[in-house]
């Protein structure tokens, strides 16, 4: 087969770090014109600063600089951007046209409530609708990302124990397919992270995880679907077993996306979790944030959530604080433009679209799967719901998943998330979402056909991989033994 | 068909021959049937393209506060975003890439990271910016944790000014109750509203950081180099914080106090109010601390080819790589954010951030004069940027309501968190107002509280 790539060729200027286009007394401000003479006095001469260190430039060379930049990224709008785990939908356009609405932008988190109505109401709104796809009694904004999620959830879960003077759970059961914040949350709030083995078909084995539990379990973490993208099938007797236990779960809902409108984590017996809305709800990743990372939580732990929470009293939206709080995760209330983005996105699925969203995302998977399993190894031949886990193992001439991953930039794809679950050696971890055609799905499946081709019969041409982008594999080494992480720091 | 979902039936019938099932409902077997949703949740009927921005509008009416004449700072500013930003910024490279995984995909998003690190680092006077951290609260309370976790004394006692911002004080005892930790807090002058000199005496031998803000709450700017001083005297990790970071192009750096660790918001450099999110946390240290500190870091170095390029590095720090051991469990930041003050410190160079500052300055110096045909006094003697702390003759929070019906919004009431002060106003000026708004706020003012 002749393969022929994603139409990936671009134009590539050189560009410099800003400070290297900087000239002394070029501007790329306007401000008014005011007599500045002997305002410095104003304040104290022990208190003003020595000196400041900022580029100079003008407006086009601003302009220019972001825009050659951007021209060196990947990006959802260029390409198909299957990183598993992180949900790489689609980001709608109208979501950004709503979130720049000036009635939203100016609004100072310190108005008067019954000015800032508008935005209050939304924030009520969304938490309800986050409430019912999921499944739960109530819902906080205020974390900022999902990991900030995870910490301000297992506070909550801690704030629970506490209050029932059940002082000796310390401990959280955490599978070993799980993702790294899973157990860095876990320090953060105090707790030992204990790893749960997966069974042999990478699922949580359901009498290895009861004899762990003990009066010195907290909680467990989990994702449902895992990593692997594989459902618990045994999900309610795990609930069980925990809650008969004393001991609560807490779901990530990294991988929410699999089952969103057509099962509810709450239903599962989940207690808490956290949604991510840079990944289910399509706000916009940014190039790492920012995100959003509601926590939700059974009836029982409501009076935990953190504070201050958005409550309706008769016509009016009102903050709340509980007595019984975590606390407070952040200044203000959370990121609330980019929640605005996914209240705009629940607007237009609604109730008619809200279960396609998983049911397409579900398809796309599995028909990626059924195409490749032949060429790439799945560790794991379990059903999967909206991601799939390959491997290299089938690769000859000791061609790795991350030449594999290089190879897919050549191509004009953005690689999937590699070694990652851990549990999956030379992981390659695809998530296609609901928003991708299945054209798109066959270009990246042809794509991943002749990098296997290749490996067997041109390694060399994998090895070398990318050719066509603006930097060729970088000394990562290198970085990390000499580091320099500030312009002009090496010399 | 719905716009988001390109499949059409007939693909999808091919994908389903080709995966070897009949339904789309079929692949979802593995599921309990009991738990398996009869009917979709109950959300609203779906809206079109347009209906939503109809909906949209009407609920943008209900903020009346957006539009109104605001004099509210308290941790968040409005100040002049240069229109490049936005418009750079919704280039779809940017805000639709995520986190920066493979770098021979991403080199504009690490070469800008890059350049946040070094503009921040300059900004703050310091050796080392990460890549962002999610505001500043959340940034002040994980440098307290870095500063319990590395300290070679183990000393646990954080002593906290108490005209830091009451979110950042919440925060961090939120974060503290993971930890072996213990806050203290310095009591405020009522005169100069900066930390009062004999609560200095509480920066003792068991303290192992030392937590203020600058301008403070009240809007003063406090005895910064007296603090220091108590801190350094006991070899305290000093932690400031700059909330309204715009103050340092005209304020004494953090590095230029021998900050260890110097946190802050980057909200006020060009980036919208948005109801308090997203802004962007700032965290900075010396050189000499980068191993152990929290977030993502983007260094330099060469391809295979030697060209210069950037990946995100010393990443055995974090989660992904250590799990439990990690130096934080942050994932994603605030990088479109990051990438947004980043975009305004180049825009702004350095005269231009100095300029801003004296505007600020100004204004509020318009402001102050103003007042004085007022029965309102400043609050306090300490010197200050851009935010008053006024004392007012009858409760702020009446100020507030009266001001606002003739529309302005006039502050943040101190009662909101300090009850007894129920007579105090924090009011902020930004180069955005005029001294006619300072004149009609003062106007406006006599005619609420009497001339």
């Amino acid at each position: 087969m002749s393969y022929t790539s994603n139409g990936f060729t671009d134009i590539k200027f050189h560009e410099e770090i800003i400070f290297e286009r900087s000239r002394p007394g070029r501007c790329a401000y306007s401000l008014p014109a005011k007599d500045l003479t002997g305002v410095a006095d104003l304040i104290p001469a022990d208190l003003r600063r020595k000196e400041l260190d900022l580029p100079e430039l003008s407006e086009i060379d601003v302009v220019r600089h972001y825009t050659r930049l951007s021209t060196y990224n990947f990006s959802i709008d260029h390409t198909f951007y299957p990183l598993g785990s992180c949900t790489m939908k689609y980001n709608p356009k109208i979501n950004e046209k709503m979130a720049r609405l000036s009635a939203f932008t100016d609004l100072h988190p310190e108005t008067p409530l019954d000015r800032a109505q508008g935005t209050l109401k939304m924030m009520f709104d969304l938490q309800h609708m986050l409430a019912e796809v999921s499944g739960f009694a109530e819902v906080s904004l205020n974390p900022a990302a999902g990991a900030h999620g995870e910490y301000t959830g297992l506070g909550v879960v801690r704030k629970y124990h506490q209050k029932r003077g059940d002082l000796k759970r310390k401990k959280v059961i955490i599978p070993d397919s799980a993702h790294g914040t899973n157990p860095a949350s876990c320090a953060v709030n105090g707790f030992e992270a204990v790893v749960l083995e997966s069974g042999p078909d990478g699922k949580i084995c359901l009498d290895c995880l009861k004899g762990m539990l003990n009066d010195e379990v907290a909680a467990i973490m989990l994702t449902n679907p895992n990593t692997l993208g594989v459902f618990e099938t045994d999900i309610c007797a795990i609930t069980k077993a925990c809650h008969d236990a004393g001991a609560l779960v807490y779901g990530d809902g990294a991988n929410l996306n699999a089952i969103m409108g057509v099962a509810r984590p709450g239903d599962m017996g989940i207690d808490v979790m956290h949604f991510n809305l840079h990944k289910t709800f399509s706000t916009p990743h940014g190039g790492g944030g920012p995100g959003s990372g509601p926590v939700g939580v059974a009836k029982h732990l409501v009076e935990f959530l953190p504070n201050p929470v958005v409550r309706k009293v008769g016509d009016r939206y009102e903050f709340a604080l509980l007595k019984d709080s975590m606390g407070r995760v952040r200044s203000f209330y959370g990121n609330v433009g980019i929640a605005l983005r996914a209240y705009v996105y629940l607007l237009e699925l609604g109730k008619e679209h809200i279960a396609e969203v998983a049911e397409h995302a579900v398809l796309n998977a599995n028909y990626i799967k059924a195409k490749l399993k032949d060429v790439y190894n799945v560790k794991y031949s379990n059903d999967t719901l909206h991601e799939t886990v390959f491997d290299d193992s089938k690769l000859p001439n000791h061609v790795t998943t991350m030449d594999v991953a290089k190879g897919l930039i050549d191509r004009g794809y953005h690689p999937p998330t590699v070694y990652f679950p851990l549990i999956v050696h030379g992981a390659l971890m695809v998530e296609p979402t609901e928003t991708e055609s299945k054209e798109t799905m066959d270009g990246f499946i042809d794509a991943l056909k002749d990098i296997a081709e290749k490996a067997a019969s041109d390694p060399q041409s994998i090895l070398n991989a990318p050719t066509k982008t603006y930097i060729k594999r970088p000394d990562e080494t290198l970085a990390a033994r000499k580091p320099v992480l500030k312009y002009g720091a090496e010399k | 068909m719905m716009r988001y979902l390109p499949n059409t039936p007939a693909e999808v019938k091919e994908m389903l021959t080709a995966i070897g099932v009949g339904s789309v409902r079929d692949l979802f077997k593995c599921v309990p049937q009991n738990v398996l949703l009869k009917e979709p949740p109950a959300l609203p009927k779906a809206l079109s393209e347009m209906e939503i921005e109809r909906h949209m509008a009407e609920l943008g009416e209900k903020n009346t506060g957006a539009a109104m004449l605001s004099f509210l700072g308290g941790g968040c500013y409005r100040h002049y975003a240069p229109s490049l930003i936005d418009q750079m910024l919704i280039r779809s490279e940017f805000y639709t890439a995520y986190t920066p995984y493979q770098p021979e995909a991403s080199q504009g998003t690490l070469r800008a990271i890059f350049e946040f690190q070094t503009m921040i680092a300059n900004l703050f006077g310091m050796d080392v910016s990460n890549a962002s951290m999610y505001d500043g609260a959340t940034a002040a309370a994980e440098a307290v944790m870095m500063a319990l976790r590395n300290d070679r004394k183990k000393r646990t006692r954080i002593v906290v000014a108490s005209t830091l911002h009451p979110h950042y004080i919440q925060t961090l005892k939120t974060y503290l109750e993971g930890f072996a930790g213990e806050v203290v807090l310095m009591e405020f002058d009522q005169t100069t509203g900066r930390v009062a000199d004999k609560e200095l005496a509480k920066i003792d031998k068991n303290t192992v950081a030392v937590l203020f803000q600058y301008p403070n709450w009240f809007g003063v700017i406090e005895d910064i180099h007296a603090i220091a001083k108590a801190a350094k005297a006991v070899e305290a990790w000093l932690i400031p914080a700059v909330i309204e970071t715009t103050a340092l192009g005209i304020l004494t750096a953090p590095g230029e106090l021998g900050a260890d660790i110097a946190v802050g918001e980057g909200q006020p450099l060009g980036i919208p109010l948005n109801y308090g999110g997203p802004g962007v946390g700032l965290f900075t240290t010396r050189n000499d601390h980068v191993r152990k500190m929290p977030g993502r870091l983007v260094g330099k170095t060469a391809d295979r080819e030697g060209k210069e390029c950037f990946v995100l590095t010393l990443s055995a720090r974090e989660q992904h790589i250590k799990r439990e051991k990690a130096t934080s469990n942050i994932c994603s930041n605030q990088g479109l954010m990051a990438l947004a003050a980043s975009m305004y410190l180049a825009t702004m160079g350095k005269e231009g951030l100095r300029t801003v500052a004296l505007l600020n300055l100004k204004r509020r110096d318009c402001l102050v004069k103003a007042l004085a045909k007022t029965k309102a006094k400043l609050a306090f003697t300490g010197p200050s940027y851009n935010e008053i702390s006024l004392k007012l003759p009858m409760k702020a929070d009446a100020v507030i309501e009266k001001m606002a019906a003739e529309g302005i919004l006039a502050g943040v009431p101190a009662s909101r968190y300090y009850p007894a002060l129920d007579n105090i106003l924090i009011t902020a000026t930004t180069e955005l107002h005029s001294c006619a708004d300072a004149e009609r706020f003062a106007t406006t003012l006599a005619k609420v509280i009497g001339g």
